[in-house]
């Protein structure tokens, strides 16, 4: 089991709100991402679930247990961190069975669980080395392997796959939700990139400046986003904001569009545009237009589109695509 | 051009470089030489060093005469002792000062606010020893008295935040033994002194003066400030997050600090026991006036050759070489490490 | 940031240390105060009571008081200036690139880890000796009938010379390490501009080093306030004695404990003034 809910959490440093009240249930075997630009507090939310840090006020149960008191040692929570954390002085095999020991299970159901997990991770030539002597990699498996031999009610990972490169990190990115279907234990997977989001998660929770902005399915956000933040913060590139008299004419404040809902077409669109940039990436083009009334837009185009800087386009959005806000930057309902 | 300059300037630097370095080891050099002449030939050393023979036999005479050994074992056991007794107490607070500090004072109180209360445990100490006649022959009722005085004090230095509570540790390593060695020295020596009689317990059966019982906590208390400071400055240097996941990992404190911490800062704690080592190896003052006999260490040992029947020469430069040797040799060694202790980490 | 559990288990950790500490520096200055105004002497066990201030008046008047008052400026200054123009001279010499420089500086360093009375008796007996020494065989060497006694002549002196000796090595391997700190491209740059070495010296080296000599000034001092076995070794307590060694003999000699507590609050309070200027500064530098 592993249901954890988060009922008024607060966290403040003095004056210093970081989280002025989140209220969060996140059901037993989900994957949960937290997701928000650097600074938004979604670390400092993982590490209240986790024990490492004080709650000023509010709740947090874990299996309708109320853990607001208890150490972190005894929420049965593993956590996977940035750094990966690992003990440097331990060879990979100490290092793995360190939470075991910690737990007195016996020695010979510590080898058949380290053998195991040593055998999902592709850890098992490495035992014997210190971390030291492995790659960012080969410590990131290390450090989930400590995490899984626990058993835990669930997994806490701290931007797991930011110290990795490109490519490693859409293995891993892989691997992880391979993991969550295997195991399938709760799981809250702490990021800034919305793509990692996107990919993984059953649902998303958006942070902004310690406040739980919306949460839902990945598509979900992507299509219903309740807040101009939640909108231009999923998906990329970005949505198009509009204000003033092109918003005005749909009763909003600002109107978005995001770059793959617009069409290209030789006339008669809503907006008439000269094309300033234009990005190929072979699949797509990115275009950056001037749309005189309704600004600089972003668009997409198929890959084969032949325009150039200075082109003269008209550009039409997809009506029922069309995102309107008001002046305190909440969605509209679609008019 | 320049290339020759260069090594003409190296051959320069080396020569006066040797120099210097020649003549501030030459006092030890020159004890060095002593110790292997005969007594005889000591004497007239700066004539005729090259030309007398070798020998062996004061490193002997010496061990006969002053039984070397015991002091050794002495200064061996006061020292392994007294450093292990201050990594017990230093670690688990240095590592609350690297890892749990207080940023902010525990108590409401003001500074001088714990001053007036700290002040008046005194002055209610001192009028119950004025009332007891300035004597109290009672050492319970002198105990007590103290107590009233030292619990306020602890509080006020246990609830500072961690950055004044590190400077007040450093303040109490400042002060003089001259200030400390009255009260010291009484408390050691207990025959016919203060503190003699509990009332139902005779204390001077159980006379601290020249034993290990009060050398070992003594020289404990004396380091202790370094010890924290050092092992502050090097659990500083260890990421946070280590210690976090032990804790996830379902670690009690004591397996955090035994088997993650302490193995990790292993260097660190490593150059801590050796500065400790060469400050207790060569500590006198209290050696000297606490010590005469059986737990006496080195420094005593050759404190002994200054009397006047004392002057050999020769044994007395055997001797010295004997009490230096190891020290000297484990500071050759740490030398590098050694900076930051000595100056409380205000220097790196 | 830790939790309010761990900070608990923290302060838990430290009380053992805070307590053993404030016992060993409250109870004996406590005790001191009190002995301070004590009629106490051992060797008169009747006489007792309550002195007010008449220890301190004689401690005062006693004329070793001035002399060891003057003594302990005298040996604090004049090894302080020694040291640490010695210790900058040494440590940028340190700092020049030369054959054997890591044997040198073991060289330089051994001093310091000798036990003081092993240093004091090996300066008086083997190298200041007034007949045997080896200073005796140079002055005779170049011709001087009558070597001079240093120990006899210039007790003073003599101390200062074996107290400098052992902390020129201090200053000079703290400077060192400050040095060699002093960033490489900062030197490359004044080498590029053509500084000439004297003005490097004043403009960069001598700003860089500020702090550390300060450092280096005031633990100095905190020690050598406190300098005991050179004096009572060498036997010139009577001529080049300090305040330490006056408390020393107070117990030692007169068995006066009213009169020693006196004298031990008058080196509290000169060393206090020192430490709170050493304590300001490493505060400063502390994160914590």
């Amino acid at each position: 089991m592993g249901t954890i809910s988060l009922k008024k959490v607060r966290k403040a440093f003095g004056d210093v709100v970081i989280i002025p009240g989140a209220d969060l249930d996140i059901k037993d075997g989900e994957f949960i991402v937290f997701v928000g630009p650097s600074g938004c507090g979604k670390s400092t939310l993982l590490r209240l679930i986790a024990g490492l840090e004080d709650m000023t006020s509010g709740k947090i149960e874990i299996d309708g247990h109320d853990v607001t008191d208890v150490a972190p040692a005894g929420r049965e929570l593993a956590m996977v961190f940035q750094s990966y954390a690992l003990y440097p002085h331990m060879s990979v095999r100490n290092n793995i069975a360190f939470p075991l020991k910690m737990a007195k299970v016996d020695k010979g159901e510590i080898e058949k669980k380290i053998a195991h997990a040593a055998e999902i991770l592709n850890l098992t030539e490495y035992l014997d080395r210190k971390p030291g002597q492995l790659s960012g990699g080969q410590r990131q498996r290390v450090a989930i392997g400590r995490a899984i031999v626990r058993e835990p009610k669930a997994f806490l990972f701290d931007e797991p796959l930011s110290n990795l490169d490109a490519a490693l990190r859409v293995n891993m990115r892989v691997f992880i939700m391979q993991l969550h279907k295997n195991l399938a234990t709760t799981m809250i997977y702490v990021t800034h990139d919305q793509v990692e989001a996107m990919t993984m998660a059953d649902r998303i929770v958006v942070l902004n400046k310690g406040t739980i902005e919306q949460v839902g399915s990945p598509l979900e956000l992507y299509n219903k986003p309740r807040s101009l933040f939640v909108a231009g913060f999923i998906g990329s590139p970005k949505m198009n904001f509009i204000s003033g008299k092109e918003a005005a004419q749909l009763d909003a404040h600002t109107i978005g569009i995001r770059p793959e809902h617009i069409d290209v077409t030789a006339s008669k669109g809503l907006w008439n545009g000269t094309i300033l940039l234009a990005e190929h990436l072979g699949s797509d083009s990115f275009l950056h237009v001037d749309a005189s009334d309704a600004g600089r837009l972003v668009v997409r185009a198929p890959g084969e589109f032949a325009g150039k800087p200075g082109d003269k386009i008209s550009l039409k959005p997809v009506s029922d695509r069309l995102h309107r806000f008001d002046s305190a930057g909440l969605a509209l309902a679609r008019g | 051009m320049a290339r020759k300059q260069s090594t003409r300037r190296t051959i320069v630097l080396t020569a006066v470089a040797w120099t210097i370095g020649i003549l501030l080891f030459f006092p030890i050099f020159w004890t060095a030489v002593a110790a292997f002449k005969t007594e005889s030939d000591a004497y007239t050393l700066p004539q005729n060093f090259l030309t007398t023979p070798w020998t062996l036999e004061n490193f002997g005479i010496v061990q006969e005469r002053s039984d070397y050994l015991r002091y050794i074992f002495n200064t061996s056991v006061i020292v392994i002792l007294s450093t292990l007794l201050g990594l017990l107490l230093a670690i688990p607070a240095a590592w609350s000062m690297a890892f749990a500090p207080q940023a902010e004072a525990t108590s409401k109180l003001s500074g001088w606010t714990w001053l007036a209360i700290i002040l008046a445990s005194l002055v209610i100490c001192f009028l119950g020893l004025y009332f007891t006649d300035w004597k109290p022959a009672n050492a319970f009722v002198g105990i007590v008295l103290l107590l009233i005085f030292v619990v306020p004090a602890s509080l006020w230095a246990w609830t500072r935040r961690t950055h004044d509570g590190l400077l007040w540790m450093l303040s109490t390593k400042m002060m003089p033994p001259a200030g400390a060695l009255i009260p010291i020295y009484l408390i050691f020596n207990r025959n016919g002194l203060v503190f003699k009689d509990w009332g139902w317990i005779n204390l001077s059966d159980y006379n601290i003066m020249d034993s290990f019982w009060g050398m070992v906590p003594l020289m404990t208390l004396l380091n202790l400030p370094i010890i924290i400071w050092m092992l502050f400055t090097y659990f500083k240097e260890i990421p946070v997050g280590i210690l976090e996941a032990a804790r996830m990992d379902g670690a009690s404190l004591w397996n955090e600090l035994a088997r993650v911490l302490t193995p990790m800062a292993l260097p660190g704690i490593a150059s801590t026991c050796l500065l400790n080592l060469i400050l207790s190896w060569n500590e006198a003052f209290w050696s000297l006036n606490l010590t005469n006999k059986y737990a006496a260490p080195l420094s005593f040992f050759i404190s002994e050759y200054s009397s006047p029947e004392g002057q050999f020469w020769a044994k007395l430069s055997a001797a010295s070489i004997m009490a230096i040797a190891p020290i000297l040799v484990i500071g050759w060694f740490s030398q590098k490490q050694l900076v930051r202790g000595l100056t409380f980490g205000a220097v790196k | 940031m830790a939790t309010r559990q761990a900070q608990a288990l923290g302060r838990l950790a430290l009380a053992p240390s805070v307590i053993a500490l404030a016992a060993w520096s409250f109870v004996p200055l406590a005790l001191t105060i009190y002995f301070a105004f004590l009629r106490y002497n051992l060797q008169d066990p009747d006489n007792t009571g309550w002195a007010g201030f008449s220890n301190f008046y004689y401690f005062f008047k006693d004329p070793y008081f001035l002399k060891d008052l003057i003594n302990t400026l005298l040996l604090v200054g004049s090894v302080i200036v020694t040291t640490v123009v010695g210790g900058v001279l040494l440590a940028l010499l340190l700092d020049q690139p030369f054959w054997g420089r890591g044997i040198v500086r073991l060289l330089m360093i051994s001093p310091f880890f000798i036990m003081p009375t092993v240093s004091s008796l090996v300066w008086k007996n083997l190298i200041m000796h007034p007949v045997f020494g080896l200073l005796a065989g140079i002055q005779r060497l170049f011709g001087a009938h009558q070597p001079i006694d240093w120990f006899g002549t210039y007790p003073r002196f003599s101390v200062a010379l074996i107290v400098s000796w052992q902390w020129l090595p201090y200053a000079a391997l703290i400077l060192l390490t400050a040095l060699q700190s002093l960033d490489e491209e900062q030197k490359d740059a004044a080498a590029m501009d053509g500084a000439p070495p004297l003005s490097y010296f004043y403009h960069i080296v001598l700003p860089h080093l500020a702090r550390p000599i300060t450092v280096v000034i005031l633990i100095e001092t905190i020690f050598l306030l406190n300098i005991f076995a050179e004096i009572k070794v060498t036997s010139v307590g009577g001529f080049a004695g300090n305040l330490t060694y006056l408390v020393f003999s107070q117990l030692n000699d007169a068995t006066d404990v009213g009169m020693a507590a006196a004298g031990g609050l008058v080196a509290v309070v000169l060393a206090n003034i020192v430490s709170a200027f050493l304590v300001r500064m490493v505060g400063k530098n502390l994160e914590a």
